[in-house]
């Protein structure tokens, strides 16, 4: 995704200048037709003891997990007043809406029917399901990231007047996203509270809808820093002066409260191992113990050196370890500790299909954002509304 | 002024609607069906001699349910084979029950029935988001095809493995598992499997009855069951009861402990309606305090005016 693709450019340019995404596309758009040709069976190793795998955990659990950054700094920005993080509430704000509208993407490739997707909202509700929850939640966060998106795309069209309308939406809007989020989060924790003897004991607690909120907190914050990385680097000429100039600050104050959620998550899980210690001795023991140290305990430590010593790259570094950590701790609660009681034989693995399938996913949302930065006011200021295109 | 108005007012709505419709729901799937008279079915493996009668006549009378036998993936080669056996089977969308065969020590092979165990509070209906799985007020845990959109919840919430996914099936994949037989009951008979032992192995009751029967057996026959009705206790109680001769869990019943999963889940749902409530209005009430002292910070301000302007 690095070098241009201009609109100008035919798509043969546009493939020689990208060849690795052309592939990924390629592979992807087979892949896809092989997903609904020959079924779930077809591309994924799933089996009956194992009924979720690659799929609900990197694009579901990891990736609601880093979207939490959407509605953590528009909550900071629009409720607590934290004018600092103006900077990046349009930006992450299109990175929730678009991480919640691929998670419906990837749904359609997960379930066995996704023709009756809407059942669940507008049919049959399941209401003693967590999962129904959790439907409920990102239909609800997809339509309030949207409308709170509304001004960015009304500025892009010059549409005046609807935007000025559309504004006065987004306080309250950023209000019930925040409430919508933290119950969103924690219910992809409570998903596994049902299944007390199927999660590996050190993982598994009736508090994991805290545990997951709390490190959705830190890994959201600590993904909306290394986005502004990314940004900086790759979509450069999309920024105006006044971003680039007031995003460092902002870049401290994502990294000052993933930290403390961060110390708040260490302290959460000393405290639950109290009751599991005697397991610490295994293998289980010692990834538990590595997921810890090196995925929270690490980046905490980096980013409190980073703030104190004023050192936007060692925030930056923290981040990116704080986000992988929080990715396997999601890839250890799903697949590794999940039927920890199963035979090695009966384990799961996932296929090349299905990773290729959700970098596949992946590619097509940072396409996405590129659109949208490279066209919407979102990495700039749009200063004279209704003037036509950026 | 307006902006204040509507969040005070959003502020009640949502936690009257939330607060009362969550609460209701998690209260609603807990302890309902508890302690009455539900059917089930006593499975005891002292008595079973893994004819696989049962397993023949489940696949018999649910025909129209499963795949027919020309359709199997893996056809079996006959009921009356036993060399399936050697290896432990798993249910599947192919069938909905299994006897697998045990060897423990130097004591002759004991064998046991699997099939859905029909829990009093069943983890795979409190599970689907549809209502596709449904417990029914007599016993049977039942399946409507219809709603089901495949996330396969259940299957990750049902503490025995017991519902299956047809995953190669592309266009109309579905759930598969016993419905204890719930078609055969309306009409007054005897589900398949029990109507075909010929060992009186298994024994269909009120769940009540069945455990006096099994706690009887185990007083009349000292020293050849063990002293534990799988089933009684497990997973809050299931319609289907286990006896026997060795520890349960030699025949491959998980420990799943005494606690019914659905309450862990209603405790759950419950707080996040509270939860929801309470946040609601905290965050609307700092959202105020904040605009207030904030004089910069007018109503219907957006990102754009103010974004940077602290540089
Ligand atoms: S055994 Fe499993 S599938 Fe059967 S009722 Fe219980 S939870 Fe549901
Ligand atoms: S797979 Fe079907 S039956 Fe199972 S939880 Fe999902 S919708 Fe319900
Ligand atoms: S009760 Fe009916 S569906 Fe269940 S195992 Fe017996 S015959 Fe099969």
């Amino acid at each position: 995704m690095n070098s241009e693709c201009k609109n100008n450019n035919t798509l043969l340019d546009c493939i020689k200048n990208n060849p690795v995404t052309a592939i990924i596309l390629l592979v992807g758009l087979g892949l896809t037709v092989a997903r609904f040709t020959s079924g779930i069976g077809g591309v994924t190793n799933l089996d009956n003891k194992n009924p979720w795998g690659f799929w609900m955990t990197f694009d579901l659990l990891c990736g609601i997990a880093i979207a939490a950054g959407g509605f953590a700094v528009t909550a900071a920005y629009y409720v607590f007043g934290q004018k600092h993080f103006g900077v990046f509430v349009r930006s992450t704000l299109t990175t929730a809406f678009l991480g919640y509208f691929f998670e419906v993407i990837a749904l359609v490739y997960e379930v066995g029917q996704p023709w009756r997707l809407p059942y669940p909202i507008f049919w049959s509700q399941g209401t003693s399901s967590v999962l129904f929850l959790i439907g409920l939640c990102v239909f609800a966060y997809l339509m309030i990231s949207f409308t709170e998106l509304l001004p960015a795309v009304l500025e892009w069209l010059g549409k005046k007047d609807a935007r000025k309308k559309a504004i006065r939406l987004v306080t309250p809007l950023a209000v019930i996203g925040a409430v919508i989020g933290i119950i969103h989060q924690s219910s992809l924790g409570a998903l596994y509270v049902i299944t007390p003897s199927k999660v590996h004991p050190l993982w598994y607690t009736t508090l994991m809808p805290l545990n997951f909120l709390v490190s959705s907190l830190f890994a959201g914050l600590s993904m909306v820093v290394v986005e502004g990385l990314l940004s900086h680097k790759f979509l450069h000429a999309y920024m105006d002066g006044q971003h680039i100039k007031t995003a460092n600050r902002a870049v401290f104050g994502c990294g000052k409260a993933a930290c403390f959620f961060m110390f708040a998550y260490l302290a959460m899980k000393v405290v639950q191992m109290a009751d599991t210690s005697q397991h610490l001795s295994s293998g289980y023991g010692a990834l538990f113990l590595a997921e810890l140290a090196g995925g929270v305990a690490l980046p905490a430590l980096m980013l409190l050196t980073g703030i104190a010593r004023k050192r936007t790259g060692l925030i930056q570094a923290g981040a990116i370890v704080a986000v992988l950590g929080v990715v396997l701790n999601r890839f250890n609660v799903s697949l590794v500790a999940f039927n920890y009681n199963l035979p090695a034989a009966e384990r799961y693995f996932p296929s090349w299909m299905e990773i290729a399938l959700s970098v596949f996913l992946f590619t097509l949302m940072v396409a996405a954002y590129r659109f949208i930065c490279s066209r919407m006011p979102v990495l700039k200021t749009h200063k004279e509304y209704g003037e036509g295109v950026v | 002024m307006n902006r204040r108005k509507f969040l005070s007012c959003f502020t009640t709505v949502t936690a009257a609607v939330t607060l009362p419709s969550l609460r209701g729901a998690a209260a609603s799937s807990a302890h309902l069906f508890a302690d009455t008279d539900m059917l089930g079915v006593l499975h005891d493996s002292a008595r079973c001699i893994g004819c696989r009668k049962c397993e023949a006549a489940c696949q018999k009378v649910n025909a129209d349910v499963l795949p027919s036998p020309d359709k199997l993936k893996s056809p079996e080669p006959s009921f009356y084979y036993r060399s399936v056996m050697d290896k432990k089977r798993h249910t599947d969308f192919q069938r909905f029950t299994v006897v697998n065969r045990y060897k423990i020590e130097d004591r002759l092979p004991v064998y046991r029935k699997f099939q859905c165990n029909h829990c009093i509070e069943p983890a795979c209906a409190s599970a689907c988001f549809v209502k596709a799985l449904r417990k029914t007020p007599e016993g049977p845990v039942i399946y409507s095809p219809d709603l089901c959109v495949g996330c396969r919840y259940c299957m990750i919430a049902c503490p025995f493995y017991v519902p299956a996914y047809d995953y190669d099936n592309t266009w109309n994949p579905l759930i598969y598992k016993c419905t204890m037989c719930a078609p055969r009951l309306a009409k007054g008979l005897l589900p398949g499997c029990v109507e075909s032992c010929p060992k009186e192995a298994l024994t269909f009751g009120r769940r009540k009855e069945l455990l006096q029967i099994a706690r009887q057996r185990i007083v009349d026959n000292q020293g050849i069951y063990v002293d534990h009705i799988y089933g009684e206790y497990e997973v809050g109680g299931t319609c289907w009861l286990y006896l026997s001769p060795v520890p349960h869990k030699n025949l491959g019943q998980p420990e799943v402990g005494k606690t019914a999963p659905t309450d862990l889940t209603a405790d759950i749902l419950g707080t996040a309606g509270l939860a929801a409530g309470i946040l609601t209005a905290l965050l609307g009430a700092t959202c105020l305090v904040s605009s207030r002292r904030n004089k910069k910070y007018p109503a219907g301000h957006d990102a754009g005016d103010d974004r940077g302007d602290e540089q």
